[in-house]
This record gives structure tokens, sequence and C-alpha cells, in this order.
């Protein structure tokens, strides 16, 4: 009962609650008069802390904004000279002839390239992301399933030249049976058309494999997250309802994860769009626009930077330049689009649920 | 439409932890069923294994039988997805599908039946949320979004989405306990409808309720912290609440509990 507070304090003095003590002992402690004084003392209520983190946060997101301008400034002020200096459109022309007076360059065919090596990336990676991740959120048995998570974020970890490696030295050649046989039936669909059957397959569909197996750990690891944070409530009602396994994840969990799976594409899709090193290592590029995705041809913005940029000076780096700003366009694009589809069913997102 | 459930030795398991132990009763059709007792006393477990939504929890396990007329739930060749579709459930936090209209919650089960007429399906919703009463607040607005309603409203459109499916058996856990006094009056009379056709089981803590819209009451208890839950006795409510046959019954209901 008798503690030293207790002492100091005159008899009949009102004592605030215990809780009041440890929280500003020495106020109280030395004279009663500045332990009433406590409320209007905020020296001790942590204020500085609060201006610093204040400060700190809103500086961290006024730095950002002032990177991002200061990128998108660098990049249009060298693009608009290199394409000043163009001799063709920038925008329609396939060519890159950047060594040559005059110089004649344009985004045609490395933007195409890559479009199309992206959305193959896409259209390989997304549903199988989406298979892996719902087996360990819901199918797999708890070990396994922690096992496996790992695995994934191993493998997001592993940096882009090690599957370009691996593309160019073990799939490359693996990728002459699958080529052919989509070729013998898939021809009529013109994009599975191969003008010489039997090339080795440095194509763009062969660098999308590879991107691909690139991304599927980001969105694996993502959606998994999404879709564990799915509410039981919501699973149980529908099972509840009879649902069987597959119909609970079709009806609850899918549908909540929905814009979770948006932005976990999206993450990978401005992956593959900026992917260098892989494509570098496995496509053999020409500027050519061709849709036969299996032809060894084509070339993507980031592996032309990367491959251009060593023997390039002057205007031929700012044309490099002004194809990067292209890439951040794209990239731009892609992810506003993909807020569109979030933000159309925002009141239906079970965000707030 | 209503069955009867005639349940025998039956226990349940989370693990290696039984948390039910050797139950037997009988619930009547065409009338509320209400089970009360001290939290962890095993009645939610108990109401859960009645359409087999206990196994979907990692590790839990059921022994015994449950008969639903002369049908074993729990039978060699029993799908426990059928098992739902007969047996509905409501639960204590309303639940709809967050990412579905109020219309596309009421459906959803006959979705899951197969039903793809639009005709059928509408018909099928306006006469759940009439059953619900909640057709006349929410008519205007079927396409909006049902996690847009009121946490009684909520509640209701669960219940009109539970007897969608037109099931036996109606199973409510706890369905007034996160609700504000006017929105529980509103399901208790709900409760009061639906038992002209469905066999419908109730947990609840509060006695009033259990008081009010039950016919017969089971007072559940465990013995101590770590023991099993039991059942007590099953009574008529007139019985439980005036003149129980167990002393622990009547202390339970008058508070002199513990």
């Amino acid at each position: 009962m008798e503690t030293p507070r207790d002492t100091s304090a005159p008899p009949g003095d009102q004592q605030p609650p215990q809780g009041a003590h440890t929280a500003t002992p020495n106020l109280a402690g030395s004279s009663p008069q500045r332990g009433r004084s406590s409320l209007s003392d905020s020296s001790r209520t942590g204020r500085r802390g609060d201006a610093i983190f204040k400060f700190a946060s809103s500086g961290s997101g006024v730095l950002l904004l002032v990177i991002m301008a200061a990128i998108a400034a660098f990049l249009t002020v060298r693009a608009i000279s290199a394409i000043s200096a163009n001799h063709g459109n920038f925008l329609t022309t396939a060519e890159w002839q950047t060594q040559t007076d005059p110089i004649t360059f344009g985004i045609a065919a490395i933007a195409l390239g890559t479009i199309i090596s992206a959305v193959v990336a896409m259209a390989l990676a997304v549903p199988v992301a989406l298979g892996i991740a719902l087996f360990i959120s819901h199918y797999a048995p708890r070990r396994i399933a922690q096992a496996l998570g790992y695995v994934v974020d191993l493998l997001a970890a592993v940096p882009s030249i090690v599957f370009g490696l691996w593309g160019a030295l073990f799939l490359v050649p693996h990728m002459i049976g699958v080529n052919a046989w989509l070729n013998q039936y898939f021809s009529w669909t013109y994009v599975f058309h191969q003008n010489e059957p039997g090339t080795q397959p440095r194509s763009l569909f062969t660098v999308g494999v590879v991107l691909a197996i690139m991304i599927l750990p980001i969105i694996t690891a993502v959606t998994r997250e999404i879709f564990l944070q799915v509410p039981r409530a919501h699973e149980e009602a529908a099972l509840a309802l009879g649902a069987t396994r597959w119909e609970m994840i079709r009806t609850a969990v899918i549908p909540f994860g929905r814009s979770g799976i948006i932005s976990a594409s999206m993450l990978g899709l401005g992956r593959a769009l900026g992917e260098t090193m892989a494509v570098a290592t496995v496509l053999s590029p020409s500027y050519v626009i061709n849709f036969h995705i299996l032809d060894p041809a084509g070339s993507t913005i980031a592996q032309n930077i990367a491959s251009q940029f060593g023997e390039s000076q002057g205007t031929g780096r700012d044309a490099l330049i002004a194809a990067g700003l292209v890439l951040f366009v794209i990239t731009l694009l892609v992810n506003g689009g993909a807020r569109l589809i979030i933000a159309r069913r925002k009141e239906y997102s079970g965000a707030d649920a | 439409m209503a069955k009867r459930i005639d349940v025998s030795g039956l226990n349940a398991y989370y693990g290696g932890f039984r948390a039910v132990e050797d139950i037997s009763m009988v619930v009547e059709p065409r009338s509320v069923t209400a089970f009360i007792g001290p939290s962890g006393c095993g009645k939610s477990t108990f109401l859960r294994t009645l359409n087999r939504m206990h196994e979907v929890i990692p590790g839990a396990r059921v022994e015994g039988k449950v008969l639903l007329d002369d049908e074993n739930l729990y039978g060699a060749n029993i799908d426990p997805v059928a098992v739902r579709r007969t047996v509905g459930m409501v639960f204590q936090r309303p639940n709809p599908f967050p990412t579905m209209s109020i219309k596309e919650n009421v459906a959803a089960g006959l979705k899951l039946n197969g039903v793809r007429n639009k005709k059928l399906i509408d018909e099928a919703v306006e006469r759940s949320l009439r059953g619900a009463n909640l057709w006349n607040e929410v008519k205007d607005r079927l396409d909006k979004p049902g996690a847009g309603l009121s946490g009684g409203q909520q509640q209701r459109l669960c219940i009109a989405r539970a007897i969608a499916v037109e099931p036996q058996v109606l199973l409510m856990d706890e369905p007034c306990s996160a609700l504000d006094p006017i929105s529980t009056l509103a399901i208790e009379d709900l409760i009061g409808q639906l038992k002209e056709q469905f066999t419908i089981v109730i947990v609840t803590h509060n006695m009033q309720q259990a008081a009010r819209v039950s016919d017969r009451t089971a007072f559940f208890n465990l013995s101590g912290v770590g023991q099993p839950g039991r059942l007590i006795e099953i009574d008529s409510t007139e019985k439980i609440f005036s003149n129980p046959s167990v002393q622990a019954t009547e202390d339970y209901i008058s508070g002199r509990f513990g």
C-alpha cells in the first residue's frame, strides 16, 4: 500500500488512479500542483515523436513524387532531343538504325515484341499461379502448404539472368518439339504458324514461356496471401449452402480476391514488360513486325536498350531513352486499366467486410 | 418439408479433444428447439454436427448417429455436401457474400443446385425474401450489394439465402447475438413464422429468447474446463423454465450458476 509517492503527497490529497501514477510518476510525485496541470503539459505526451513521424512519412511520400517527376522529366527531355533528330516516324518505324547518319529508329517492332512476350507470359502464368495459390491456401495439408510457400518465395528471389540461362541452354532445345506440334495443329490460328518449321525456337513465344516461369512466383505469393485472407465466415456460408470445395472457392474465395488477383497480375506483368536479361539471353533479336510468335524474330524494348546501349553514343543513347519512355507509358496505361477494373466494382469488393 | 432429427450417442472431437460427449436427443419437426448453456459447453459444436459442418474444421471428427427421418447423416454413402443442402444454417455474425448483390446472395444456393432458369430464380428470390420479412425493405434495390444493408437486414438476408434452397431443417447459431433489440425482435418473429415450414434448431445465450421462441429447450453443461460438454436435459420450454428436473438447469436459468 505504501509507495514512495504516497508519502510525498499531502495527507487527504486525492490520489489519481494507479494507471495515472505509472504514466507520469515524477509530476505527481514532486508536487500535487504540477500533477494537476499534467493535462495541459504536452511535452510528456510524445508530441515530438508525433511530429517527427509525420514529417518522416509525408517527406517520404513527397520524395517519391519528386523522384518520379525527375525520372519522367529526364526521359522526356532526352527522348524529345532524339525524336527531333529521327529521320523515320518514331511510332510506326520498325527498324533501329542509330549508327548511321541520318538516324532512323522507331518502336513499332520492339513495342510489339514487348507486348507479345508479356501477353504470352501472362496467359501462361496467371492460371497456373492461381492454381498453385489455391492449392497452398485451400487444398494442401498444412505442412506441405508451408513448404511449398517457402519454395515459391525462394523462387521469387532468383535473379532473372539465371532464368535466362536456363531458358537459353535448356528450354530452347526442348521447345523444338512443342513448336512443331503447335505449328502442325494450330497453324490455322495464324499466331502459331511457322514460316520456316524446324528453326531454333529463339522466339517471342519461348521468351514468353521463360517470362511466365519468372513471374509465376510473385503472382503466386501475392494471390496466396489474398486467398488466405478470405474470411472463414464467407467460406462457411458457401459450404453451409451445400457448396463443394471448388464451388466454395468459386462463390466465396475468388470473388473476394478479385482485386488482389488483378493487382498481383499487374505486378507480374510489370516484371514481364521490363525484363531484360532473360529476354536478351533467349531471343535472337530482329527489328521486324511479325505476328507469328514461333518464328525466331522480334525484340523487346528492355532487351533492345540493354543490347544497344554499349555501342551507342549521343543521339543513339537518347533514342534508347525514348524507347524507355514508351515502356514507362505502357506500364502506366496497364496499371491505370487495372485500377479502372478494380474501381468499377468497388462497392462489391468486400474490403470493408 | 420438415423432418425429424434423432441423435444417438454422438461424440464430437477437435483433434484429440472431445468437445461433446454422448449426446442423444430428438428434435421434433415443425417446431423450434433451443440449445442453452454456458460458453464452451459444446452447443454450437453439436449444432454443427447436425449438418456436417463440424468436420470442415481441420482435425475435427464425429462419432455417433444423426438420423434425419430414417437416414443416418453419418452413414457410409452420405455426401456431406448433399446433407448441407438439406439442412441449412444461419451463423452468429451475418455473413452475406460481399461480392454479390442482394439478389445474387439469395440465389447463391439455387445456382449451386444448378438452377439456371431466370424466372424460377426471380420467383425463389422474392419468395425467400418475403419469407425472411425483408422483401418490402429491399425490393427496390435487389441489385445493390448485400453488404450495404444494416446488420439486422443482413441477418435476414442470410436467412433468406438459407431458406431459398428449401431445406428440411434450419440451424441457427446465435443468430441475434450481433444485433440490436429491434432487429432481434424481427428475427424472433420470423422464427415463429418459419417453424410452420421448417424444423428449427437455435443456439442462444439469451434465455428470454429461448423462452420466447422455442417449443423445446435443451440445456448443455460441462463439468469443468477441458471437460467435454454434455446434454443435461431436454424438455418442453415451459417445463425447463418453470420446473426443470435437474438442479443445474434451475441454477443456470435462475442465474445462480457457479
